[in-house]
């Protein structure tokens, strides 16, 4: 059984998917889906537990050997991204019951979950995958359930924002398809740790780069790195609140983790950084990308499109640390993928909360709010504070070490720059605040009720992880740096 | 009977929690009963480090108490005491809970033993203090809040990033001694220097200080400067620059507090004036100079509390503060007019109240070290002090012309907290002993010999005397409703308006290109889209589907292109 591990993790939501178009009551369902995501959620902390304690586990699906079967592999990186995943799906799932019943018919709630099911099924298989076309499998299966869950919304818009998801992520996996096409072509095998040993004999072909800049932009795109991130802010605004919470935690970190994978363990280090000058490429982008997108937050009207900038800009602060191109930097990154999504996730669900009782997520609608769901405004604070990067907050933690990883290699300005990204995120932030607690109630509405505890309880579990991971930061750095210590070949 | 761990500012926190939650008298009781017991912990408190931690990978110290910092310790409490007597009247609930938590902030920075918990309770001191301007609730006071707060942060930000650099170098976050020998330092300098309002980073003070409330003023004055103070004590001794900083703010404002009406405003400007009496004090650096700058940061806030105080009641008796429209007040609010003049005797450091046991110190310590065009200055200073502080604000608010006002005397809390200011001046001045105690060096320094109260006296008496002649022959500076320009015009008109210029310009000649560029683009997409029909108009433009689809295409472009030439130039 605990050797069956890394498979249990994929089959197990892939069988239940389907499953719950069985069962076909709502509540059932819901219970059902809880309970499966619980189980991966348990089954990747094994994981984390065991390679922590004992390195790099492989599996061989079927008994097949590696380069001819696909071998799933997972090492820190894997295990700490099952984790983050794993657990964002199971505590935002838990508010879902409440959040759909008001956001979508009741003929879909069984479709929902399942998708849902099917869209954490891709995640969970493209992290722990090491066959680069069971890459692309999983990324298809992913997110063709994510434009449907996207599609589900009530809003009109989400079946547009959706079409358009759609046409920028297929054409996104169709040039992830055409680099995995070349490097078969030149290698003639699809194993990762294969294709990475053979790379070494071809890899001053054009083919080769020509594979690697289609890779790259494809991911980027995933990724929505600045200027490729037009698709986001709409897919998020309008999609259910639930799939916002779970896609804006989710996504976005999985392209990351491609980005990472792609460039270190296949490409290597030394070919990804010397073909593309691909440090000064994502600094400026990444820089650019959080200026710009905080600057539109900063202009944003309907608080679901502030954050959904707001995340863009958080994927600039990833990709300045992979940009610098230490073992710091790669940390500060990971560490962000991890904080950022405790924060994502708990400030969509106040936000699916604050839906679910005025629906509508404008801010003009927020007057009043400080005082009518005082426990629901508290937590978009808390979770906007720790998005800051204040003290005491995840968001800090991350900051810090992206700071420090500048500072070491001399990159002041770039040290700079963070800092001041990071005082745009004060006015956003504040502008709501502002809103919510210094505005009266809007005249003529009916007084607003605190949102249901169904509803509370996720957020504030996750808006203490906020706190908690900001104190004690040892289980995050501590993975952090063993995953992008192995990940630079250092032996620690 | 206390936990020793506990440090000073969590009671103040939770009593800005309970202010939050209660009202009328049972919230004035607790609140005045906080610090208090707050103090009364603290004098058992002894020196040492009470509390450590280790966050991420570094030694955090969030209580450390040695003399320094429990003197400013002390200090803050009796602030807090009087302020919180003084605004018992006040109902409003943001400004009661602000004033506590402001309060425990500083009490948390001067505690802090690292650069990291320093900079939360640097941060948290411009967050909290800013509401007590807003609290005033007019549109001036909102914007001079806005530019406070965004000065402060700023100043925190530039703390953080020198705490970063100089983590980067020495490995510790430890607050100790820093000095200016790298980049870190210098930011760490910067930061301190715009709390404690250097030449060029002062005008947050004169500008938001007037706008804040009655109350809310006096609290100010008492926290966030000194607090600047104590960290440059900590961290920048002997620095030579300081003195000649220092002795730059002791005197450039006097031009500005004897032109200016606002009465507060005056007050604000000769607060720098003090501060830079620390700053000299601090930047001299031996035992008798920093003994000097801690005794009368110590004496500032409590005068300077009490002028704040007088200034306030007037504020709150008559609604006016400027000037040109008071005058003859001492007829009607006598016990007022008594305390304004203590404190003003006490900032003009009369031999026998508390400013003249502590500023001599500085003096005679610039005096020791050779500093003679210092000393000069800063008797220049003391003379500009008395002229401004010390008669102007009595005579223009409470005699001069008789304006015709007739308020009382304010209301008994106010009163009883400027009495109590007022008795701890005179108490100082004359048993200073109590005070020289809790110094952090002994030096065995008197005050009252007969050079010093002579030549105090002497200086303060033509001073007088100058007034006097000054006003008779109609020379002095009458009291005028003007706008006085101070640095903060460069960055409240100046640079806004030739911004605005520079970007009138700029974006006339960007919409020209933007056009241009747009217009050749559009045509280049739609030669391209004429030749691409049968691929269904993909590339024909439908926003932003296509839009995006052009970004993909361009970058896949570009990287390949970069690549490609990159290898060719390898």
């Amino acid at each position: 059984m605990l050797a069956h591990l890394p498979i249990l993790q994929v089959i197990v939501p892939l069988m239940a998917a389907p499953l719950c178009l069985f069962l076909n009551r709502s509540k059932l369902v819901w219970l059902f889906a809880l309970l499966v995501s619980a189980f991966t959620c348990a089954n990747s902390i094994f994981l984390l537990q065991q390679v922590m304690s004992s390195g790099t586990i492989t599996y061989q699906l079927g008994g097949w050997d590696a380069p001819w079967g696909i071998e799933y592999r997972i090492d820190e990186l894997n295990a700490l991204l099952l984790l983050i995943i794993s657990t964002i799906g199971t505590v935002v799932l838990f508010a879902a019951h409440t959040s759909i019943q008001k956001e979508l018919a009741e003929d879909r709630h069984t479709l929902f979950y399942s998708l849902y099911l099917l869209s954490i099924t891709g995640m969970f298989g493209i992290v722990s995958t090491g066959d680069l076309f069971n890459v692309f499998v999983f990324l298809e299966i992913s997110s063709l359930s994510a434009y449907a869950l996207i599609g589900l919304g009530k809003d009109r818009r989400a079946l547009w924002a959706a079409y358009q998801y759609l046409i920028m992520g297929t054409i996104g996996a169709t040039f992830i398809l055409i680099g995995i096409g070349l490097l078969y072509q030149m290698t003639g095998t699809l194993n990762m740790a294969d294709i990475a040993s053979r790379l070494a004999e071809v890899n001053q072909t054009r083919t080769v780069f020509a594979a690697f800049v289609f890779l790259i932009v494809g991911v980027c795109l995933k990724l929505a790195l600045f200027p490729l991130h037009l698709w986001l802010p709409n897919a998020y605004a309008y999609a259910p609140s639930i799939v916002t919470a779970f896609l804006a935690a989710t996504a976005t970190k999985v392209a990351v983790y491609l980005l990472i994978r792609l460039s270190f363990t296949i490409f290597g280090i030394e070919f990804s950084f010397s073909s593309l000058p691909l440090q000064n490429l994502f600094l400026v982008l990444g820089l650019v990308g959080i200026f710009a997108a905080s600057t539109a937050a900063i202009y944003k009207t309907n608080v679901k499109h502030i954050f959904a900038y707001s995340s863009i800009a958080q994927v600039g602060y990833m990709i300045v640390g992979y940009a610098i191109q230490t073992p710091t930097g790669l940390m500060a990154t990971l560490l962000h993928l991890f904080n950022h999504a405790l924060m994502k996730s708990a400030l969509f669900l106040a936000l699916g909360a604050v839906v679910y009782r005025i629906g509508s997520a404008q801010l003009s609608q927020f007057q009043g709010l400080g005082r009518q769901m005082p426990l629901t405004m508290a937590a978009i604070v808390v979770a906007g504070l720790s998005l800051i990067g204040v003290p005491l907050t995840v968001g800090f933690v991350s900051k810090w070490y992206l700071l420090v990883a500048a500072v070491e290699v001399g990159m002041w300005p770039v040290a700079v720059l963070v800092l001041l990204g990071s005082l745009l995120a004060v006015i956003y932030i504040w502008r709501i605040v502002e809103i919510a607690y210094f505005k009266p109630p809007l005249p003529g509405r009916e007084p607003v009720q605190e949102a249901p505890w169904t509803f509370l309880a996720p957020i504030w579990a996750l808006v203490l992880a906020n706190i908690y991971f900001g104190i004690d930061t040892r289980l995050s750095v501590q993975v952090a740096q063993a995953a992008s210590q192995s990940l630079f070949g250092i032996n620690p | 009977m206390w936990m020793l761990e506990i440090p000073p500012f969590t009671l103040f926190f939770i009593g800005g929690l309970i202010a939050a939650l209660t009202q009328g008298k049972l919230r004035g009781a607790i609140m005045v009963a906080i610090p208090v017991i707050s103090a009364m912990h603290l004098w058992t408190v002894p020196e040492g480090i009470h509390l450590q931690m280790t966050f991420l990978d570094y030694e955090l110290v969030p209580y450390r108490a040695d003399k320094l910092s429990l003197m400013f310790g002390y200090v803050f409490h009796i602030a807090a005491f009087i302020s919180i007597i003084y605004s018992l009247h006040v109902k409003d609930t943001v400004q009661q809970v602000a004033a506590m938590l402001y309060a425990g902030s500083a009490l948390g920075a001067v505690f802090a033993g690292d650069l990291l918990t320093l900079f939360v309770f640097w941060e948290l001191l411009a967050f909290t203090s800013v509401f007590l301007i807003w609290a005033r609730r007019t549109s001036r006071a909102y914007h001079a809040g806005m530019r406070y707060l965004i000065i402060q942060v700023l100043s925190g930000v530039i703390l953080l990033v020198g705490a970063l650099f100089y983590a980067s170098e020495t490995g510790s976050l430890a607050f100790d001694y820093i000095g200016l020998d790298s980049i870190a330092g210098w930011l760490i300098f910067i930061a301190f220097g715009i709390k404690c309002a250097f030449p060029f980073f002062h005008n947050w003070l004169t500008d938001a200080y007037p706008e804040a409330t009655p109350t809310g003023t006096v609290i100010l004055s008492a926290f966030t400067t000194k607090v600047a103070v104590y960290a440059l004590a900590r961290a920048y001794p002997g620095t030579e620059l300081l003195v000649y900083i220092g002795a730059a703010m002791t005197c450039f404002p006097i031009f500005f507090a004897v032109i200016e009406n606002d009465l507060r405003r005056v007050l604000a400007y000769s607060l720098i004036n003090q501060v830079g009496f620390m700053v000299v004090g601090i930047g001299i650096g031996t035992a008798l100079a920093i003994n000097g700058a801690i005794a009368h940061a110590f004496n500032d806030v409590i005068f300077k509390g009490l002028l704040f105080m007088s200034m306030g009641a007037v504020l709150h008796m008559t609604g006016r503060i400027n000037g040109s429209d008071l005058g003859g007040l001492y007829k009607t609010m006598p016990k007022t007019t008594i305390l304004c003049i203590v404190g003003a005797a006490s900032i003009s450091a009369f031999p026998l109240f508390s400013g003249f046991v502590s500023k001599s110190m500085v003096m005679s310590a610039a005096l020791e070290n050779g500093y003679d065009w210092i000393w000069l200055m800063l008797l220049f200073a003391s003379a500009g002090v008395f002229h401004h502080a010390g008669i102007k604000i009595p005579y223009f608010a409470f005699f001069a012309h008789d304006s015709g006002l007739r308020a009382n005397d304010p209301p008994r809390n106010m009163l009883f907290a400027m009495f109590i200011a007022a008795s701890l001046c005179i108490a100082i001045g004359i048993y200073p002993q109590a005070l020289y105690s809790l110094l952090p060096y002994d030096t065995g320094y008197n005050p009252y010999d007969a050079t010093h109260v002579l030549a105090q006296t002497q200086l303060l008496l033509f001073s007088a005397l100058a007034f006097v002649w000054l006003n008779l022959r109609n020379m002095y500076p009458p009291e005028l409703r003007s706008t006085n320009l101070d640095v903060d015009w460069i960055y409240r008109r100046a640079i806004p308006n030739v911004l605005a210029k520079v970007f009138a310009v700029i974006w006339q000649a960007d919409g020209a290109l933007r056009n241009a560029v747009t217009s050749r683009l559009s045509q280049c997409q739609r030669f391209i889209a004429s030749k691409h029909k049968g691929l269904g108009g993909l590339l024909s433009g439908s926003y932003p589907a296509g839009n995006m689809v052009l970004w993909v295409g361009v970058l896949l472009a570009a990287y390949l292109f970069i690549g490609f030439v990159s290898k060719l130039t390898a």
